[in-house]
């Protein structure tokens, strides 16, 4: 077939510019751009770590802004085609299109983030970034002195609800009054529509405003009411110097440098990862100074516990808002049930959008 | 509901509606000359992040906001020389211009993603912001919010009283006529398409500068076009303008506050609400006759260039 | 001194330069661009412009943009030649692609081909149908259809997003805003198993073909021609202007949905919030790129077609941003309507100006 020709042809092409090292070709595929300073800035910073690293032994390319649709399957394909052996595909909407051209590349091994399908050459990895926002709720549940806390949320998928719920969970552990009010805007980005949101929080009397969508327009809105905010993604300290508390933030280094170093060692299987706090994939950012002592020790505390695999976030006993037990004493939720999870657990203040 | 609540929902609604004001008057100025300009995206966006450039650079938010207006102005004037000078197609040039505009803004900011800037300040007017309610609804903002009411008044004052509003409607309404009574249609239309440049600008630094203090690519999303309908939606008249620009902020408040009671409205229904509203009010006013012409510019889209 | 003096009669030789003129003055200005970011500019340019098609696959690629491209364009001209100023390409192919989702969902057991022709012809009207509310409000109630369509867009836009979010979500897709996979058989068959080129090409070609027949030879073509060069001579020689009216919206937006609706049931296999990168506003650009002939909107496409593959190329050769391909498109639009005056106007060299030029009219 006329395929394998251009992809034997593509490979010749490629060692004869690279013969005297053969690195390890990695490509990665971003939705936004580099510089967002949000979910893909986040990647790219993985990808300058996997470089880094392995030095003259990998070699990396990565296209930013590769919009969900028809597209990003040829963008995929064209990696693949140009010779990377591991191509990190950065986002849920590329789940389908990396299935498709993973079919026809079997040789090539594909990850994909935040997704749950697989196949034989395709992994998928997440972060388990609600452990990171329990943590950030124990600091908003002992900062608060209205007792509420403000959500600004993007869409009621379980990313999204489990992140609402860990925070609550860290929240009322040390504060069994707090509510948290949620706010759905519908978008993943629009800031105008994030800052009015986080306004119409501090309305009903939240006092500490954390966010889910990507940019930092919430961090802002509380700076400019003297509230507290908790940032997500990266470090979103320069975006409001006193509001800022901390924030929950991915680092998918490590992540990135172990898939790197099994392709290289022929060692590479399809898996579905999901790494945490231990792994240091997930992480809080240094905590303002307006943080007590106390409350950074009881955050160390919990961190190195759940490090550890000696606290589970999720572990019973948990009510639903409904008041409903989900979870029993001595019981925790298993992954599979954390993956699918469409309920609130009780000290949510909003009602969960129709799933 | 308490009175805080009410203030507070007015105070928001006033914000969140000064961008669209500003953009729509400004296009409803352009379109009165006969101007359709649908690049109003390209140029929000790269008046926003002309502004937000100029601000990280100078550290001086006076000047950003003129950098702004100037780089509405320079997109605009693009804009008038293909469409005025060279009577092209107004519909394509206006698509070219948000094209350009999108891409350019988000090439040009791509080294100023995720910096941080002390954004615009609300300025309180003495005395006036002491009143209760009123004070806190309408005093307390930052001086953007001013200056939109400020050009608000003077739009409506040009076409409400003076002769230069005249002609520009004269030129609107029927250019070749226009010029026959010795009105420079030509001029007249490049000041009209330029002020529309100068206003989105503006609106852009609003963006940039004081509503979200900060710049990611397409963070107007989609606010042009709203304008655009608010400009039908106000049949071609200020006072509306101002009314619908409140009014569409309004509702997107309330919609939030809304959220989780029982008046709560699918998000995406709520958003195709402005444009079913602007198609309903087109339709009303295309209707009979007296009312189109007492609203739409007769020759709007249509090039001209005089005979030589 | 330059002056600008209108030509006589509309120059055919301009009318088939000034494209290639503004090509040349886009690749100019893109070469200079490339110089400023430190790039040879030659290099760069042909990873543009050259190297996407330098294989069977990249060429199969084209032809994945060029059909929406070219069948939301063959609908537009329709409209443009009878000056009906539809900018409602877009909305007409989303609602396509939400109308044949709707359908395609119903037949997610089906192993037989046939469940295709009602997927199909459910998108095909369901972008009809959308026209023809433009058409009625524009015939019934004399609205400007560029407002009208504009706003129906953003309608569209949003109804598309409350399906995928809402009750067109797969089940078992954990909340995420997509629908589930269509069953194989009822995805447009493709050529070769290597490819995603599908037989939507074809319906593009297809449509390409008769609206060419359409246009030169037939009493509708004739009718509409004459309607957009002068309405007052259409109307004085009895064609039924409404009646045309309806009848271009409706062609158009029925190839809008079709286009749509192949772009579900193409390379993308499910209903996704990002269905449309915008095809129907491009096609804007298609057309008058293409001077509203069928040959040159064919060109056109690939054109346009190819700076999105181009910018995608830079990006990854070059790590160049992926906002270039907006500014190549908006440089290749505004050039092409800057060197159009050329069609209609000339340059002369006078040493006085002519006094009797200057007469009244003078601006």
């Amino acid at each position: 077939m006329t395929i394998k020709k251009l992809m034997v042809a593509a490979g010749l092409a490629f060692a004869a510019s690279a013969s005297q090292a053969e690195p390890l070709n990695i490509g990665f595929v971003y939705v936004g751009p580099v510089g967002d300073a949000g979910w893909t800035y986040g990647h790219d910073a993985a990808r300058k770590a996997v470089e880094e690293k392995f030095g003259d032994k990998v070699k990396t390319t990565y296209v930013e802004s590769v919009a969900e649709g028809a597209d990003s399957a040829r963008v995929i394909r064209n990696l693949a085609q140009k010779g990377n052996e591991l191509i990190f595909t950065t986002s849920f909407g590329y789940m389908n299109p990396t299935l498709k051209v993973a079919r026809k590349f079997p040789k090539v091994k594909f990850e994909h983030a935040t997704g749950y399908k697989q196949g034989k050459n395709v992994g998928n990895y997440m972060a388990r970034a609600y452990q990171g926002r329990y943590l950030t709720g124990l600091v908003a549940g002992s900062m608060t002195e209205s007792n509420t806390l403000g959500y600004v949320a993007s869409f009621p998928i379980p990313e999204v609800v489990r992140g609402i719920n860990a925070f609550t969970k860290g929240a009322r552990e040390v504060n069994p009054d707090v509510k948290v009010k949620v706010i759905w805007i519908s978008s993943w980005y629009d800031p105008a529509k994030e800052r009015e949101a986080a306004e119409t929080l501090m309305l009903q009397g939240a006092d500490v405003l954390t966010q889910h969508t990507d940019s930092a327009a919430v961090i802002q809105a509380a700076e400019a009411k003297g509230k507290y905010a908790i940032g997500y993604h990266t470090d979103m300290s320069a975006y409001g110097k006193s509001a800022h508390l901390t924030s929950t933030i991915h680092n998918w280094a490590p992540l990135y440098i172990a898939k790197a170093e099994a392709v290289m060692n022929g060692t590479w299987e399809s898996q579905s990862l999901w790494y945490g706090l231990k792994e240091g994939v997930t992480d809080i950012a240094p905590f303002n100074a307006a943080v007590p002592a106390e409350v950074r020790t009881l955050v160390e505390e919990k961190k190195a516990q759940i490090k550890a695999g000696e606290l589970q976030v999720f572990a019973g006993p948990i009510k639903d808002q409904q008041g409903t037990e989900r979870v029993k004493v001595n019981e925790s939720l298993a992954d599979d049930d954390l993956k699918g999870m469409n309920w609130h657990v009780e000290g949510v203040d909003s009602k969960l959008p129709e799933a | 509901m308490d009175i805080d609540l009410i203030t507070n929902i007015l105070y928001a609604t006033i914000r969140t509606g000064t961008p669209l004001i500003l953009i729509a008057l400004g296009e409803m100025v352009c379109e009165k000359s006969g101007v359709l300009n649908l690049g109003q995206e390209g140029m929000l966006l790269v008046g926003a992040v002309i502004g937000f450039i100029a601000a990280t650079v100078t550290g001086n938010l006076f000047i950003a906001v003129w950098f702004a207006i100037f780089a509405g102005m320079l997109m605009a004037l693009l804009f008038g020389f293909l469409a005025i000078s060279l009577a092209s197609n107004q519909v394509a040039t206006g698509l070219a211009l948000t094209i350009f505009g999108t891409g350019l803004s988000a090439f040009l900011g791509s080294n100023y993603v995720g910096i941080g800037l002390d954004g615009m300040q609300p300025l309180a007017i003495p005395l006036l912001s002491d009143l209760p309610v009123i004070g806190k609804v309408l005093f307390q903002h930052d001086p953007l919010v001013y200056v939109a009411l400020t050009l608000f008044a003077l739009v409506f004052w040009l076409f409400k009283y003076s002769r230069l509003g005249l002609k520009i409607r004269a030129v609107g309404e029927n250019p070749e006529a226009a010029n026959a009574i010795g009105i420079n249609v030509q001029l007249l239309r490049y000041a009209a398409v330029l002020f529309g440049g100068a206003m989105t600008g503006l609106a852009g630094a609003y963006l940039s500068l004081a509503y979200t203090p900060m710049w990611s690519e397409g963070m107007s999303a989609g606010r042009g076009w709203i304008a655009l309908a608010l400009v039908v939606f106000a049949s071609w008249k200020a006072e509306r303008i101002l009314l619908g620009a409140y009014l569409f902020g309004f509702a997107s408040i309330l919609h939030l506050v809304l959220q989780g009671t029982r008046f709560e409205v699918p998000p995406n229904i709520m958003a195709m609400l402005p444009y079913v509203a602007t198609i309903v009010v087109l339709v009303w006013l295309s209707s009979d006759a007296v009312k189109t012409r007492l609203s739409a510019p007769k020759s709007i889209g249509r090039p001209y260039r005089p005979m030589s | 001194m330059l002056k600008l003096e209108k030509r006589p009669s509309d120059s055919r030789l301009m009318a088939y330069l000034s494209p290639l003129i503004a090509i040349l003055l886009t690749l100019l200005c893109g070469g200079i661009l490339f110089v400023f970011l430190g790039h040879d500019p030659f290099a760069a340019l042909h990873t543009f412009f050259i190297a996407p098609l330098t294989s069977v696959y990249g060429w199969t690629e084209l032809g994945i943009k060029v059909a929406p491209l070219l069948l939301c364009a063959m609908g537009l001209t329709l409209c443009f030649r009878a000056k009906i100023w539809n900018i409602g390409a877009e909305g007409q192919f989303i609602m396509g692609a939400l109308g044949g989702s709707i359908a395609a969902l119903q037949f997610l057991d089906a192993d037989s081909r046939w469940a295709l022709v009602p997927i199909l012809l459910a998108g095909t009207l369901s972008g009809l149908g959308w026209a023809a509310l433009a058409a009625w409000l524009k015939t019934r109630f004399n609205a400007n259809e560029i407002l009208t369509t504009i706003m129906l867009n953003y309608v569209a836009l949003n109804a598309l997003l409350y399906g995928v979010h809402g009750p067109l979500k797969d089940p078992e897709g954990f909340n995420f805003p997509e629908s589930a996979l269509f069953a194989d058989a009822t995805l447009l068959p493709v050529f070769s198993d290597d490819y995603r080129l599908n037989i939507s090409i074809l319906f593009a070609l297809l449509a390409m073909v008769a609206i060419w027949t359409l246009m030169a030879r037939s009493w509708v073509g004739y009718q509409i021609r004459v309607l957009g060069e002068d309405a007052k001579a259409a109307r004085y020689a009895g064609f039924k202007d409404k009646q045309l009216t309806w009848f271009a919206l409706l062609a158009c937006g029925a190839l809008a949905g079709l286009a749509g609706v192949s772009e579900v049931t193409g390379p993308l296999g499910q209903l996704v919030p990002q269905v449309s990168p915008g095809y129907g506003y491009a096609a804007i650009i298609v057309v008058f790129l293409g001077r509203m002939q069928p040959l040159g909107i064919l060109f056109a496409s690939m054109l346009l077609a190819l700076t999105y593959m181009g910018g995608e190329m830079v990006q990854m050769e070059m790590t160049l941003p992926k906002s270039l391909t907006g500014l190549f498109q908006g440089m290749l639009l505004f050039f092409l309507l800057a060197t159009d005056f050329l069609i209609a106007y000339r340059l002369v060299w006078r040493r006085q100006p002519a006094s009797h030029s200057t007469t009244a009219s003078q601006a």
